[in-house]
């Protein structure tokens, strides 16, 4: 299989993708489907969205060069994407931004939202304030203990916070109460999804809001190092921001793309994350892609110490950069990237999202082996304040206040 | 004549769901079994799902409860088998399409098949996905039933035109479960499909008191009890599964009079 653009017509990256959802959701996608297809050429939504990106959100976001940590690690120059930079703190406001007036355009009078770490959901939460829509987010009980300080975000930007205790509590449950509550309010409600994951056409809307990240980025380092990357490294749960990373450089072959999994205690372990490591082809939450599950086909309780990589699934163009050998998944640890977490904040002197430490890590491990005329970008895909407290705990420091 | 196609030669049919295994897979076979002496025309086994994303929240908990005994395909198989020993009532799985594509789509249908299962529901597999089982289920005569929304609108013809056994039409937007009222213009979806086939149509989703089953057996071939059932089930616990018999008794005997 060769990663073909051509052969991702309908909705399908290879085997990959598609639209297996109840027939009550498929008039409204098939519906935003074509309501995408419309705006996304149209002048004045272009307009007015690359107006808030750039006003709003801050974009572009910088390249930076992260000189100590080049120097420390003694291999190639490192430049980090600093999504970390936009407002609401990660690259979920690209996509946010995009959906929301999207949505708005479209006549819808509420938003709704999964979200993981609490990055998706704040971003969401942030649009429909400022688009004046209603937002409602659904949460797992696991995460909203975890970040209790994003929920409380969400809630002074007048959402409405759900907290799911069905099935595991985590992401995936969150998705599957997102999914069940616009089953049963499409006619006003948009479903905001925040990877490129779920039926077509999430995982191409998603994927195209997302890839300002690499076609600034690409153009950022021509213009820097008038070459491009030996590679670029992103995490991977869903996987928005690294196809975000990726899209604009897959054409590029010679550009290494990557992507890091959660590998939470190990792959050799029953608590991981890694789905392109210990997943199996599969048909889950309205796509067929990898997917962490037991033999008979029962979706698997996953486990990162990231609540946004905490997810037993990987979008499907993710599935097919897989099965074609474009793109390399590598799994790191939570050790690993509690670590690099830590390294970034000595180094550079930036605290990064425990999400984004995953790639920070690989980087670590990568960066020696590769030539000092080269050069690699991570994407720095969030902030890491939400983590402070879980990090602080995780090294035995429990009287940390959030 | 196919023992679906059988079930409504003698008028509107009554349709009774409930999950395997739940609360135990001998219960499930008591009250499968107490459904079909009832008089229900035809019985959809729900295989359990970790993620049963159309579910509502009682079908959901049936879930839970039988994965969480560690119910598995294999079980499922096996209490169809013991089913299928002392009833010829028409068998339909409902299944989300994870468990079946894990198991290998044309093992899958063969192995129903050799069950004795007459058709299956898989609701996550919408019409432009069914293309990768429809030859396999043609193949083993098994029904795949096709799903109609209230917002199918413009897809009801191409879904209409390719149905077998029974078109199961979705009462409401939303997940299962009981609901006070059912708003849809039923009529108006009944009638759409009427111009296209004459595979029967029964309505499900939120159905559970015999006013609503008489007032929706006027309009369509067929109702669809499963929350209702469900819920009987779990508060019944492991005592008296009589309970069940007054129930679609009292259901089918409202459809029939109607």
């Amino acid at each position: 299989m060769l990663y073909d653009k051509e052969s991702n017509a309908h909705g399908r990256y290879g085997i990959f993708g598609g639209q297996y959802i109840p027939e009550t959701l498929m008039d409204e996608v098939i519906k935003l489907e074509e309501n995408y297809n419309f705006y996304k050429n149209n002048l004045s939504f272009n307009t007015e969205l690359n107006e808030l990106l750039k006003n709003y959100a801050g974009r572009p976001s910088l390249l930076y060069y992260a000189s100590k940590m080049t120097s420390d690690l003694g291999g190639c120059k490192v430049y980090l994407k600093r999504e970390d930079l936009n407002h609401t703190g990660s690259h979920k406001i690209n996509n946010v931004l995009g959906q929301a007036l999207l949505a708005k355009k479209i006549g819808k009078t509420r938003v709704i939202a999964e979200t993981g770490a609490g990055q998706h959901g704040v971003a969401t939460a942030t649009a429909a304030a400022l688009l004046g829509l209603e937002c409602e987010i659904f949460m797992g009980e696991e995460d909203v203990k975890r970040q209790a300080l994003n929920v409380y975000r969400m809630e002074l930007l007048g959402a409405k916070v759900n907290s799911v205790t069905s099935g595991t509590a985590t992401l995936k449950d969150a998705v599957n109460e997102t999914m069940r509550e616009w089953v049963s309010r499409v006619y006003d409600t948009h479903y905001l999804l925040g990877s490129v994951m779920g039926p077509h056409p999430f995982p191409m809307i998603v994927r195209d809001f997302q890839s300002i990240i690499s076609s600034e980025a690409r153009a950022q380092i021509l213009d820097l190092e008038n070459k491009l990357p030996h590679a670029v490294i992103a995490c991977v749960g869903g996987g928005s921001n690294a196809i975000g990373m990726f899209y604009n450089f897959i054409n590029d072959k010679s550009v290494r793309l990557i992507g890091c999994e959660a590998a939470g205690l190990g792959v050799d372990t029953d608590s991981n994350a890694a789905t392109i490591a210990t997943g199996r082809v599969g048909v889950f939450h309205g796509m067929k892609s990898y997917f962490c599950q037991n033999d008979d086909g029962q979706i698997k309780p996953v486990y990162s110490i990231s609540a946004g990589l905490d997810y037993p699934g990987i979008g499907p163009e993710h599935a097919f950069l897989h099965a074609s050998k474009r793109a390399e998944y590598i799994s790191i640890k939570d050790s690993e990237a509690v670590d690099a977490f830590e390294y970034l904040a000595r180094t550079e002197g930036i605290i990064c999202a425990i999400e984004s430490a995953h790639a920070i890590a690989y980087a670590m491990k990568l960066v020696p082996l590769i030539s000092k005329a080269e050069n690699i970008i991570v994407c720095l895909s969030g902030r890491g304040d939400k983590d402070v407290a879980s990090i602080a705990k995780y090294r035995g420091r429990d009287n940390i206040e959030i | 004549m196919s023992n679906i196609k059988n079930a409504f030669s003698k008028g509107k049919a009554f349709i009774a769901f409930v999950t395997a295994g739940h609360p135990t897979l001998d219960l499930s076979y008591e009250y499968i079994t107490k459904i079909a002496k009832a008089g229900a025309d035809i019985i959809e086994i729900g295989i359990p799902f970790s993620d049963p994303v159309a579910e509502g929240v009682v079908i959901q908990k049936a879930n839970t409860c039988a994965l969480k005994k560690g119910v598995a395909l294999n079980n499922v198989f096996e209490l169809t088998k013991r089913v299928r020993k002392n009833t010829n009532v028409p068998i339909v799985y409902l299944t989300y399409y994870n468990p079946v594509f894990n198991y290998g789509v044309e093992k899958f249908f063969e192995v129903l098949r050799e069950l004795g299962v007459d058709g299956i529901i898989i609701p996550d597999l919408p019409f432009e996905e069914s293309e990768e089982v429809l030859p396999f289920a043609k193949k083993n005569n098994i029904d795949l039933i096709s799903l109609i929304a209230p917002t199918s609108s413009d897809r009801i013809c191409k879904i209409a035109k390719n149905a077998s056994g029974y078109i199961y039409l979705v009462s409401s937007m939303g997940v299962t479960g009981m609901r006070h009222e059912i708003t849809t213009k039923l009529e108006d979806i009944v009638s759409e499909i009427r111009k296209i086939t004459n595979v029967p149509v029964c309505v499900g989703f939120g159905i559970n008191t015999k006013q609503q089953a008489a007032e929706i057996a006027k309009i369509s071939d067929g109702v669809i009890v499963g929350s209702a059932i469900v819920s009987i089930i779990e508060n019944n616990g492991t005592g008296d599964t009589d309970k069940i018999t007054d129930y679609v008794e009292m259901m089918k005997n409202a459809i029939t009079e109607s």
